[in-house]
């Protein structure tokens, strides 16, 4: 993706980079990016925060997933510049080796991943999962759209759209769910 | 992914005259960034609308809904008037995508989703959707997905979304904002056109026509059903689909899955008490599968059996004949 600024022979009157100003995991970032470049793109080839994964890069696995003003979304489906001015919360903000996040420990603690490449989209969909489930989000298995409930169907209907090839659902569900019952106590 | 001006509409009625000469509007981005990276679709400029209001839901003076193009599908569908008196909107646009993808897929972007046909999705392939008069890969090749009414010998694709397939049997109407300032309604029945010999053109919206809104008329009662047959139980578009509203003194049914749009055929729904094989009987007069489709008949009318069966064994009205 190298642009030729001072390259004359085309004819696209296009500004080469745009300005674009996020706040990842509470810090402010400015950047000029390509507006081609891609939110998921900015956060792992700009930013160096490789913590997110690319699977696709179409929207179709999940792998890319992060917060943006809290809420869970598929980075690659969306340009950095669309999110000037929000905030973005990637997997790096949750925990560290020694002092993990509640939902990360669970993941260990239930063998919630093997090669762990889809692990931190799992993780940062799940706490989108949860935070719909508190807000009483219905899903396609909510019996009665006005009284949601969490249940580990919920919870599988809701992570559809993170694929795991290694297939951990049975885990990563109980993993969800050991999160759940923690935060009831 | 080719190179584009970027512009951002920071009020909603300046976005028609922002948009140049082979622009696009940018909403929710799932279905357009996706058809960029492949360079199925190569705008010059993007207008991006994420900022540009028309987020808003609002009661209409005749005690409907108007919905703004910008309201994301999780919100539409999570709206507490769309969740008691519109359910069966609020469960298609639920049985869609993904919960990460209805967080920014937005009303407008979502009614003018391409088709998923395979060969429109690979440029290597012939398709007159994606470069007129390459022809038609569909036709004599793999069309297990695609529709079985509607179509022509130029294409066969069918329209893959869910909220739409609500919207037909709710009777929405779409407002628009055209460059000139001018604005117009268009009745959802008449906002997806056939392919006939133009397939690129998907809708009826001219260039530079931005969607504002779209209206739900005043709630119809009765029971609202969305049932969806598809190859995996979730995160899968639809094979067919069946939107349905059933009230004391009538049903009204669409299909999705079926058609270059949603499928709904009045004179078919006046036959509902005469049983499933009489409605889609009707609905299907004048189908054209292949043979890898024609199954879709068969599951259409298995859905609307199954949407009766919900309907009766809920103990509403006269039940009619079975
Ligand atoms: C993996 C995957 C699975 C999916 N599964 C399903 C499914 O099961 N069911 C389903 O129904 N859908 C499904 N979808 C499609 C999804 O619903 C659409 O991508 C989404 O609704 C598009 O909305 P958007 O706001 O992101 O549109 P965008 O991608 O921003 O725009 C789509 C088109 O609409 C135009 N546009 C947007 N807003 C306006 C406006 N206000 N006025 C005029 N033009 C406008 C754009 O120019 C573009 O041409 C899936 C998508 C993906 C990636
Ligand atoms: S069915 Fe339509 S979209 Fe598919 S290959 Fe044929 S022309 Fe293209
Ligand atoms: S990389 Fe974004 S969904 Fe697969
Ligand atoms: S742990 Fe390997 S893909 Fe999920």
């Amino acid at each position: 993706m190298t642009h030729t600024t001072s390259h004359g022979s085309t004819d696209l009157q296009l500004p080469r980079s745009v300005r674009v100003e996020l706040t990842v995991n509470g810090q402010p970032k400015q950047l000029e990016l390509d507006p081609r470049v891609s939110l998921l793109d900015a956060l792992r080839e700009h930013l160096h925060l490789t913590g997110t994964k690319k699977g696709c890069d179409h929207g179709q696995c999940g792998a890319c997933t992060v917060l943006v003003g809290g809420k869970r979304l598929n980075s690659c489906l969306s340009l950095a510049v669309m999110h000037d001015g929000d905030e973005v919360t990637t997997i790096e903000s949750l925990g560290t080796p020694d002092d993990l996040h509640p939902m990360q420990a669970a993941f260990v603690e239930c063998d919630g991943f093997q090669c762990g490449y889809c692990t931190p989209g799992q993780i940062m969909s799940a706490l989108g999962t949860l935070d719909e489930l508190e807000r009483g989000i219905p899903s396609h298995v909510t019996a009665d759209l006005n009284t949601v409930e969490y249940s580990d169907d919920e919870v599988r209907e809701r992570m559809s759209g993170n694929i795991c090839r290694c297939a951990a659902y049975p885990n990563i569900v109980r993993a969800v769910r050991s999160v759940h019952e923690g935060g009831q106590e | 992914m080719k190179a584009f001006e970027y512009v951002r509409a920071e009020d909603a009625a300046q976005a028609p005259g922002l948009l140049a000469e082979g622009g696009k509007y940018l909403a929710g981005g799932t279905n357009l960034l996706d058809l960029m990276k492949l360079q199925i679709e190569a705008p010059a400029q993007l207008v991006d609308l994420n900022r540009s209001g028309l987020a808003e839901i609002t009661e209409t003076e005749e005690g409907g809904l108007k919905i703004g193009a910008l309201v994301r599908n999780t919100d539409l569908a999570a709206h507490p008037r769309v969740r008691q008196e519109y359910a069966v909107l609020s469960r298609a646009i639920l049985a869609g995508a993904s919960g990460q993808i209805r967080n920014r897929a937005t009303t407008g972007g979502n009614l003018l989703q391409r088709t998923r046909c395979p060969y429109f999705y690979d440029t290597n392939l012939p398709c007159n959707k994606r470069e007129p008069g390459t022809g038609c890969g569909a036709l004599a090749g793999f069309s297990r997905p695609l529709a079985v009414i509607g179509t022509s010998e130029h294409c066969i694709a069918n329209y893959p979304g869910d909220m739409a397939v609500a919207l037909r049997v709710l009777d929405a109407t779409i407002q628009t904002l055209k460059a000139d300032g001018s604005r117009r309604e268009i009745p959802i029945g008449d906002f997806h056109r056939l392919p006939g010999d133009t397939p690129h053109i998907d809708t009826v919206l001219e260039s530079g026509e931005l969607i504002t809104s779209v209206t739900l008329p005043p709630p119809l009662g009765g029971q609202h059903i969305y049932l969806k047959a598809r190859d995996r139980q979730s995160y899968a578009f639809a094979l067919v689909s069946v939107a349905a509203v059933v009230t004391d003194s009538g049903a009204r049914v669409a299909f999705g899955g079926v058609a270059p749009k949603p499928w709904r055929v009045e004179s078919a729904e006046a036959r509902w008490n005469e049983g499933a094989q009489a409605v889609t009987d009707a609905a299907f007069k004048d189908a054209r599968p292949t043979a890898q489709n024609a199954f879709k008949l068969d599951l259409a009318q298995r859905l609307v059996q199954a949407v009766m069966n919900e309907t009766q064994s809920a103990g509403t009205p006269e039940g009619g004949a079975a």
